[in-house]
């Protein structure tokens, strides 16, 4: 998104700021998107006249190739599905545990110098670090997976959600105060509304972890999912695997950020410069 | 009949500092008073103990005979920025405090709130779509619509150009001529203070106490540009003067007694 200068001008407040997006896209923008796809040909061209013999770093018609052999018997779909099943749950636990969390050490400053200082020591310990003792505890199936993915979710959530309730605006409260709101009503009429772009964002950041902790959870120890194909793909010598499965974290990851963003874009239709430059 | 009525009020915050002390203030039904006086005089102390939000250290303000504990229904405030929710539709602002009534009535007095205030065609928009002056405005509508018996303005158009602010006054006026609520306004500006007032009352600093009250009988609309608009005017600046001058500064003495004693 490009930046505007706000001129400060009542003029230009009064302006439905919605307009600017319809424009020729910043060539800038088409030049970011062709990068990769011009780097991607120039290899491509490379090993087909041979200039390297792309044993190490596949060209991307071996890549192609490799999934879509995948595709078509049908494992792909199981390891994508595995994946996905890992971190929908992960996710949806950690979430949960996170924004609940939050709320409380947010509401109570009691709770909060209590439980605080533990969590964030706990935020510091590396995501790796868990793995033998969730294997211990839960088993070396789904179970430590999902607690571990559930982990990294967890801290984002939980530090967005409290520092939003910790910082929002005391004067809105007052408002809420002047027409005697109840504490469920003030709850439910300012803090919620209030504190909802912050949870949403800290969301995002967590399901990004998500992805981030289900590839070191699936290469300690799976038998399918997309962090299995790249250990597999390492033990059989296949790079184009190892690649493709890359390529499948990344473009699953945008798709479940993007999914997440439009599907809470219509919380948040009151602040959408804000949105936009996110 | 006096609808607010403020008995020997004074507030001692807890780090010590004296905001308020014996403050007593009759005000009747209908009339707007203006609150002028130097910073650090408790104008806003003030307006918040009568709003609720903060409690008296000493005496009592009663509301339509009702002592105030905590906000109260028959008080409504306009603070110094709009405070508009920014996840509410103008529309929505107005009507924030109206959640007991039923929809019909809400839309109605959200209606007529707008289009007094001159932003009939506003309710759908969003409040950062809108600028200083007419965030302001809204927030003066939202505190109309709830009708309030006595409505405090802390210094409400303070943040606004000189050509903003004349139009507020006719938004204010025009809202205040529908039910007559009782207005207590907080202001640094004389002029405003001569404009919308029926009493001005000056207060004098540390701590916050009433100086002197001064009566405000022009006929409204109020053209500025008269002698006798200009003559109160010249006589509250004078008083204002007088307040401010520290005490016993006519016999200068004092301080050599109080350098006498350190020697």
């Amino acid at each position: 998104m490009s930046v505007h200068i706000n001129t400060g001008t009542e003029a230009a407040q009064t302006v439905p700021t919605t307009v600017r997006a319809s424009r020729w896209p910043d060539p800038r923008v088409l030049a970011g998107v062709g990068l990769p796809i011009v780097i991607a040909l120039l290899w491509e061209l490379a090993v087909r006249v041979g200039l390297s013999d792309g044993r190490l770093m596949p060209p991307p018609s071996k890549i192609y190739a490799a999934m879509a052999a995948l595709a078509v018997s049908g494992e792909l779909q199981v390891h994508i599905a595995a994946t996905l099943a890992r971190v929908g749950a992960g996710f949806a636990f950690g979430a949960i545990a996170g924004t609940l969390t939050g709320a409380i050490a947010g509401g109570s400053e009691t709770i909060r110098r209590v439980i605080d200082p533990s969590l964030q020591a706990l935020r510091a310990v590396p995501s790796i670090a868990w793995v033998p003792l969730f294997i211990l505890w839960l088993g070396i199936f789904e179970t430590s997976k999902i607690a571990l993915i559930a982990i990294g979710v967890f801290f984002p959530v939980y530090l967005g959600v409290a520092s939003a309730i910790i910082g929002i605006d005391r004067k809105l409260l007052e408002v809420g105060r002047i027409f005697r709101l109840s504490r469920f009503q003030t709850a439910r009429r300012i803090l919620l509304p209030a504190v909802l772009p912050v949870w949403l964002t800290a969301l995002r950041a967590g399901l990004g972890l998500g992805f981030m902790f289900v590839v070191a959870a699936e290469i300690m120890g799976a038998s399918e999912g997309l962090g299995y194909l790249l250990v597999d793909g390492q033990q059989m010598g296949r790079p184009d695997q190892i690649v493709g499965a890359i390529i499948a974290f990344a473009l699953l990851g945008k798709l479940a950020d993007t999914l997440l963003v439009l599907l809470t874009r219509p919380l948040l239709v009151w602040q959408d410069t804000a949105r936009a430059q996110l | 009949m006096s609808v607010l009525e403020i008995k020997h009020l004074g507030k001692t915050y807890s780090d010590g500092t004296r905001a308020l002390s014996d403050v007593s203030l009759d005000v009747g039904a209908g009339e707007i008073l203006g609150i002028v006086g130097g910073s650090g005089c408790g104008k806003t102390t003030l307006l918040r103990l009568v709003a609720g939000l903060d409690l008296p250290s000493e005496g009592f303000i009663s509301v339509g005979g009702e002592r105030i504990s905590g906000p109260h229904p028959a008080v409504g405030i306009v603070f110094q920025e709009p405070r508009l929710l920014p996840w509410l539709t103008v529309a929505d602002n107005v009507g924030f405090g109206l959640h007991h009534l039923p929809v019909a009535e809400r839309i109605n007095r959200i209606a007529n709130a707008l289009e007094r205030v001159g932003l009939a065609s506003y309710g759908k928009r969003w409040p950062r779509e809108l600028s200083g002056g007419q965030q302001q405005r809204v927030a003066i509508a939202r505190a109309f619509v709830a009708r309030p018996k006595v409505l405090l303005l802390d210094e409400p158009f303070s943040a606004l150009d000189a050509f903003t602010r004349a139009s507020l006054h006719e938004h204010l006026l025009l809202l205040w001529e529908q039910d007559k609520p009782t207005i207590v306004m907080v202001t640094h500006d004389v002029e405003e203070s001569v404009t919308l007032s029926d009493r001005v009352v000056v207060m004098k600093p540390h701590p916050g106490r009433v100086f002197e009250t001064i009566s405000v009988t022009l006929e409204r609309p109020r053209d500025h540009l008269t002698a006798p608009f200009e003559k109160v005017k010249r006589r509250i600046h004078a008083t204002l003067d007088r307040s401010m001058r520290p005490e016993n500064t006519p016999q200068a003495p004092r301080k050599s007694d109080s350098g006498a004693l350190w020697w």
